[in-house]
């Protein structure tokens, strides 16, 4: 079967060594004296210039203002643009979501934090029905230009309520753009983009990302800094398998990618970076040229973007130049426990991408 | 369908009789209109906070532990009281051992109830174990009055192969079949709605549901809906709000500009108590009478109990950047609804310093036994992780578990099995 996804195994001792031993050996090559920046700071620092580039940019949500956001992404913004443009709204998701897409249609520039995007279920009417549609239904005559925005995926240690991925969620639905990012680099470009962008868009952060730093150039740290949104990155190039991932699944990857390359296995990781729209062509020159395919997801495997991309794999000429059925990489197909064992075990681990790697190409 | 024959009858009326209906002026009938029964008038004024004063807070108790008004005195026997207290301090000492132990590591979360004693206990003396309640999160005192065990709520915290939810929860989202008390839900106000229905359910049964909700998830839609469908529906349901004056950071003042929460009820149509949610005994009256009017007529009832979050919101929170010190301390101090009940057993002999100091000591000593209890014991069996997602385990999920069983089997010198039970 080429839907095959992943088998839950827990890292072993044997590639916890090898990780480390790779890192060490990576740390000494690249970028020794880069800056560095983590992704909460990317993300804070694009939000600062957009507000101070654009008047009609403001934020709204749960906790956003004096409390400086339960994540602290919107840290002293409040204290620097005051109540008009940083506002602490009371618990009502769908209320503030609606609010945001009436100011958006009003002409404003809506940042909507979302404390979870667990929380945005509440308001996903206004998100797929009001945002993601009123563009169209209105002729383009009213543009909804909004940034719904907050951490999604699975976190740590919060169970089954606060864990899951909407990635899938939203890339479907025509109307919206959705963004995953990886890095900071990503967060910055991306974040920045997506405020400037007439459409609107959802901006799914990963929790666990926000305090990891990674390497930042001056280039990324302009004030003009932006990535085009649908634009996928290869992270890490390699000839023998392709792996697409998105969020925190790229790290996973390139964790693999490491691992497989002290057995002879050069892997090239994309990182997705737009969920909606999907790089396609990125994702078909890298499988021209590996002829293997993998995609790593923390989602749910059913209709998930690993799915989508297989899919559309199946679809094009790209099929003939796969060796091997795809394989999918995913969370397990149970929602999230809450025991930290069980929860490490439902997502995909490093070893579980080496696993797939071997059987594409045969190795024990 | 009362409202439209109505209408009807008095269209009826009009033609049968079309001289007098010809003659009279259209003020002189009183207003038919299907939407709301009221009268004309000629003045054009707002209504709004001004029309009314707002609702009284209910008291029984003062601040020193004396009966205000001795007619209000709920006459209860001295072992309810002493379970009461007993009860409200023992949330106390488990609140201060859990909310350590996650400071020191050793589970992952946690949320204390400190200040809100009074509106638990007070609430869960007035009903039997056999009415149904839905909690937000900060009500462990209604479940330990229904006799939860230590060592169940130490299970639940620590995920372990003891608990009832199988680890599947985060801390504090207790759920007990047996007491009826269902499963927390971490989204905010799901509960409100499903109480309604629950309630509905059990329309005619002699038996109420109780749902505790915070002054912060009234401002959910589902708090609109829940109060909405349970007027009309005529749920048996006590809607318990708990204003503590916050939610995380953000204080009631910016939460709503109404009269509260309370000040809401009569708009749905739903009787409505504000009482002071310190005050054990004012909580107890209230919740009995809701509890009786709620099954004689079939109705919801709305409290809204006053009281202040003295903890943090969570243990992911630091209130100190929000709040000051003294605001807290007035409300852990002067305010104080522990020590405002234990005045008033002291006033009527029924508690003293030396009974304080042992029971004390022995609360400290069950808590701390049954939370050793629980971190020695063993993590629920891995393979729990595929089971309860459907009533029959579908094929996928049974593939996936003999490809763990098997995997884990061959690296079982990796894996630390000895820490999961068999
Ligand atoms: C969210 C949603 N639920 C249900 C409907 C279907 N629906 C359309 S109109 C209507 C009745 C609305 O009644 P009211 O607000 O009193 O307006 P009226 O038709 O009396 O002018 C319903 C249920 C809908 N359009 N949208
Ligand atoms: C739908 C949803 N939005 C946001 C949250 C995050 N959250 C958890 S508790 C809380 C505050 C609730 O305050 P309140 O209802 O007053 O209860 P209290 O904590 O004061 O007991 C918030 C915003 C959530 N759990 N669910
Ligand atoms: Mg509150």
């Amino acid at each position: 079967m080429a839907t095959l996804s992943s088998t839950p195994t827990m890292l072993n001792l044997a590639s916890k060594a090898s990780k480390l031993l790779s890192k060490r050996l990576f740390s000494t090559t690249k970028v020794a004296t880069a800056k560095q920046m983590t992704v909460r700071d990317a993300l804070n620092s694009a939000l600062d210039e957009e507000m101070e580039k654009d008047e009609r940019v403001f934020i709204l949500g749960e906790e956003v203002a004096l409390y400086d956001g339960a994540y602290k992404v919107t840290r002293g913004l409040w204290k620097k643009y005051g109540d008009k443009r940083v506002i602490d709204t009371p618990i009502t998701e769908m209320g503030f979501a609606g609010v945001a897409v009436g100011a958006a249609m009003a002409g404003l520039k809506p940042v909507c934090e979302f404390m979870t995007f667990n929380f945005a279920m509440q308001a996903i009417d206004q998100i797929i029905n009001s945002a993601g549609k009123t563009f169209y239904m209105s002729a383009g005559r009213v543009n909804v230009p909004i940034v719904f925005r907050g951490p999604n995926g699975a976190a740590a240690g919060v169970g089954a309520q606060h864990s899951q991925c909407y990635g899938a969620w939203y890339a479907h639905c025509p109307g919206l753009k959705v963004i995953s990012p990886y890095t900071s680099e990503d967060a910055r470009g991306l974040l920045k983009a997506a405020i400037r962008d007439p459409d609107p868009v959802v901006f799914l952060e990963n929790e666990l990302l926000y305090g990891v730093q990674y390497p930042i150039s001056d280039e990324v740290l302009s004030k003009d800094f932006v990535l085009p949104i649908g634009k996928a990155k290869i992270e890490r190039p390699g000839k023998h398998i392709t792996i697409v991932a998105h969020s925190k699944a790229v790290e996973t990857s390139l964790e693999a990618a490491k691992e497989l390359a002290g057995k002879g296995i050069e892997v090239e990781v994309i990182n997705l970076r737009s969920l909606r729209p999907l790089d396609f062509n990125t994702i078909t020159a890298s499988v021209v040229k590996t002829n293997h395919l993998i995609s790593v997801e923390q989602g749910w495997p059913t209709c998930g973007i690993g799915a989508e991309i297989l899919a559309r794999i199946m679809e094009s000429e790209a099929f003939y130049h796969l060796d091997q059925p795809a394989i999918r990489v995913t969370g397990v197909d149970t929602p999230m426990p809450y025991t930290k064992s069980l929860e490490g075990a439902a997502l995909p681990q490093v070893a579980d991408v080496v696993k797939a790697a071997k059987k594409l190409m045969k190795v024990k | 369908m009362a409202l439209s024959k109505n209408v009807c009858v008095l269209f009826k009326r009009c033609f049968q009789n079309k001289l007098s209906f010809k003659y009279l002026s259209t003020h002189s009938q009183p207003p038919i209109f299907p939407g709301a029964k009221a009268e004309w008038t000629q003045k054009l004024e707002f209504t709004g906070t001004h029309s009314y004063s707002p609702l009284p807070i209910y008291q029984v108790l003062d601040q020193q532990g004396q009966i205000i008004d001795a007619s209000e005195d709920p006459k209860l026997n001295s072992n309810i009281l002493e379970k009461m207290y007993k009860d409200m301090t023992l949330l106390n000492v488990l609140d201060k051992i859990l909310y350590e132990s996650q400071r020191q590591g050793r589970i992952s979360f946690y949320m204390t109830n400190y200040g809100e004693e009074a509106a638990h206990i007070g609430s869960a003396a007035a009903l039997t174990t056999n009415d149904v309640v839905y909690g937000q999160y900060r009500e462990v005192g209604v479940l330990l009055w229904r006799g939860f065990t230590l060592p169940e709520l130490m299970n639940q915290c620590y995920g372990n192969a003891e608990d009832k939810g199988k680890g599947r929860q985060m801390p504090v989202h207790y759920g007990s079949k047996n007491l009826n008390f269902v499963t927390i839900s971490s989204p905010l106000t799901t509960q409100m709605p499903q109480a309604a229905g629950a309630a509905y359910a059990l329309k005619g049964k002699n038996r109420v549901v109780i749902c505790y909700f915070g002054e912060g998830a009234a401002s959910e839609g589902d708090a609109h809906a829940a109060l909405n469908f349970a007027a009309t529906l005529d749920c048996p349901v006590i809607f318990f709000c708990r204003n503590n004056g916050y939610a995380i950071s953000t204080p009631a003042n910016e939460q709503y500009r109404g009269d509260g929460i309370g000040g809401r009820g009569p708009g749905y149509g739903i009787n409505t108590l504000r009482v002071d949610g310190n005050d054990p005994l004012a909580v107890y009256n209230a919740t009995r009478k809701a509890k009786e009017y709620a099954i004689t007529e079939s109705k919801p009832v709305l409290i809204e109990a006053m009281t202040y979050r003295v903890g943090h919101h969570s243990t992911s929170d630091d209130s100190s950047a929000y709040r000051s010190k003294e605001e807290v301390d007035h409300w852990s101090t002067n305010q104080n609804p522990v020590n405002r009940f234990r005045m008033y057993l002291q006033n009527n002999n029924l508690w003293n310093d030396e009974l304080e100091k042992k029971w004390l000591a022995e609360a400290r000593k069950n808590v701390i036994s049954a939370f050793e209890e629980a971190e020695k014991r063993p993590k629920p069996n891995w393979s729990e992780m595929f089971k309860d997602v459907y009533e029959t385990m579908p094929d996928y999920l049974v593939k996936q578990m003999e490809s763990m069983q098997k995997h884990v089997e061959q690296y079982k010198e990796h894996y630390p099995v000895k820490n999961y039970s068999k």
